[in-house]
């Protein structure tokens, strides 16, 4: 068995098979970043959309929630919260922070100006409409 | 310990020690913060809580891993180490980047962090894992080069076996895998599949070479098979690794925005991925068993065994749970996802770690072993903590199925806050395994500060009196 499956045979299936898929994974990942502007509607991420993003970003949002199921799970899914709640109510919601309910999970102030929130809708409701092959399931996210 | 250079791997290594303790302790907080929103809040917001938990993760494992080269690389190519003075400079500025860094995350709020680290010249911050300020980021990319240059000249000037090719070649995969940690486009959708290429090329590719390598170099040392026999075995776990994950990186893609090609694709080849794994723990036992003399560390023999099997359940086991897409639609983005992150990231990566680590630091401190008491406290040690992670593991499972049963699915699903208050349970249990995890944790580290070595006269004199 050992002369007939020799340690180069090896290395070389490892180096071949490495290669062979690296290189489909390559072709593929062309493909989808053609797909992948008309399926978020990237011709609608208007300054607004970019600004929100940002924000989104830089107040480390994921370290609590989750964007389209990336992130973390101490807060609710915001892939699809402006359909969930409404910009209206995204807005009071931040700006009411934090609820100081006793032993209720706590979201800092962030102190943002209006445009900003405006900012964060738009870009919120950006990602609302993502082809996301119908994830999540229902509308709690 | 053949090479006096290789002396340097101990500071990685007592250093990789301290920061896993920080993220345990950092940990703690953050599944008490699950139970008490309020908990320190605002003075240590749950983000800032989770990134430092994560971020001292990868820190630590970096550390080791690096400690781990430096030692490994000279004695497989029969020489010093190129500049093991560099090596020492690099442990320092890498120490006190990763300080500086956890001091940003806990005494300035993130967005100033942000503006004031120059993230608005060139945006990079905001993802998970890879929330560290810009400079942090470059300094990373430095730390990582000056390693490269000295383990391939070390290379250069050596022996050049295949176990330190696959090593060096896999230490330059994970700084090659670490660049599109600076690129972060507007589009999310094109954001988060390339932050995969990090998150998903490191841990379910290149790191797997990285472990095979490890296990491989503390499997020849330790059971005298023929390193030709070792390397063969290589090679073939980890050309699985690679033909499997790497279009396996498609279970990222589902439900993110990316074509929906990436389902079927994505569950077929990520299906496989357990392979190379399963693999990993025949190889593993199958040395054992083919073993040519009795090693006396055997706490060192007891984490290298244990490592396959465990990165197994948690990689392997845990993963395929949730990776095909149908189930995937209603796990995604919920605890059954952080249950197996971490089973997979303490099973392979912590424990291959704290395997290297048993096996070197005797030998770097002058012994082939520890004392036999020594060794029972690291034992006991190993046990605990993995008892008390597999508990977290199963805790956290438990409340992802709730929420996929009482948040994605059914006619009147519930809202994410109120299924959390069902989960309350599950979080304590957690928790209490957290504690338990971190006694484990003080367990062994205690096992370090036991002296004395292994003596086979009194060891011999013992078995033979019994």
């Amino acid at each position: 068995m050992q002369q007939v499956f020799t340690k180069s045979m090896a290395r070389n299936i490892f180096l071949g098979g490495a290669a062979f898929f690296l290189i489909i994974y390559l072709v593929l990942t062309y493909d989808s970043w053609q797909q992948i502007p008309k399926r978020d509607h990237a011709d609608q991420m208007t300054p607004a959309v970019i600004a929100g993003k940002y924000l989104v970003d830089t107040h480390d949002c994921i370290g609590c929630h989750t964007i389209n199921g990336e992130g973390s799970y101490y807060a609710p899914e915001l892939g699809n919260v402006y359909k969930r709640r409404g910009g209206a109510f995204i807005e009071a919601w931040i700006r009411a922070q934090p609820t100081g309910v006793a032993g209720r999970r706590q979201m800092p102030q962030f102190n943002f100006t209006q445009s900003q929130l405006d900012d964060i809708v738009a870009y919120l409701k950006w990602l609302s409409n993502i082809d996301t092959n119908n994830w999540p399931p229902n509308i709690q996210g | 310990m053949k090479y006096s250079s290789q002396k340097v791997a101990m500071p990685y290594f007592i250093a990789a020690l301290a920061l896993f303790f920080g993220q345990i302790v950092f940990g703690l907080i953050a599944g008490l913060q699950y139970l008490d929103g309020t908990f320190l809040f605002p003075d240590l917001p749950f983000n800032v809580t989770r990134m430092s938990h994560t971020n001292l993760l990868i820190v630590w494992l970096l550390m080791a891993f690096m400690g781990a080269a430096y030692y490994i690389v000279p004695e497989e190519a029969q020489t010093e180490l190129y500049s093991p003075k560099l090596a020492l400079v690099t442990f320092w500025v890498f120490l006190a980047a990763a300080a500086l860094t956890l001091a940003g995350y806990l005494f300035v709020p993130y967005s100033q962090l942000a503006a004031m680290t120059g993230d608005a010249i060139l945006p990079t911050m905001g993802r998970g894992y890879l929330e560290q300020p810009l400079p942090t980021k470059i300094g990373i990319v430095l730390v990582a080069l000056s390693l490269l240059f000295n383990v391939t000249m070390t290379l250069i000037k050596g022996r050049k076996t295949s176990l330190n090719l696959i090593l060096i070649g896999s230490l330059w995969g994970l700084a090659l895998l670490f660049l599109p940690a600076f690129y972060f486009p507007d589009d999310t959708v094109k954001a988060s599949y390339g932050w995969w290429w990090i998150v998903h090329g490191w841990v379910e590719g290149d790191w797997e070479l990285i472990l095979g390598a490890l296990l491989g170099f503390i499997l020849i040392k330790m059971t005298g098979v023929d390193r030709e026999i070792v390397e063969k075995w290589l090679y073939i776990i980890i050309a699985m690794t690679l033909m499997t994950g790497i279009i396996g990186i498609g279970h990222h893609y589902y439900y993110i925005g990316a074509p929906a090609y990436w389902i079927w694709l994505g569950s077929i080849f990520s299906a496989l991925e357990p392979i190379p794994f399963l693999l990993l723990v025949a190889f593993a036992f199958k040395m054992l068993l083919q073993r040519r003399r009795e090693h006396p560390n055997k706490a060192a023999m007891l984490w290298a065994l244990a490592t396959p099997i465990v990165a197994f359940l948690g990689a392997g086991l845990w993963g395929f749970m949730i990776t095909l897409a149908p189930v995937q639609y209603y796990t995604h983005g919920t605890n059954f996802t952080a249950a197996h992150g971490h089973l997979a990231f303490f099973g392979a990566y912590a424990m291959v770690s704290l395997s290297i680590i048993s096996y070197a630091m005797p030998l770097l401190r002058g012994r082939e072993a520890n004392s036999p008491s020594a060794q029972r406290w690291e034992m006991t040690g190993f046990w605990i903590m993995v008892f008390s992670m597999i508990v977290i593991t199963l805790a956290l499972t438990g409340a992802g199925i709730v929420t996929a049963f009482l948040q994605r699915s059914g006619d009147n699903p519930l809202g994410f806050m109120q299924v959390q208050d069902k989960e309350r349970v599950f979080f304590w249990i957690r928790e209490f395994a957290g504690l338990g995890f971190f006694s484990g944790l003080l367990v062994y580290l205690g096992s370090f500060f036991i002296s004395g070595e292994y003596d086979y006269a009194s060891e011999a004199k013992q078995a033979l009196s019994a």
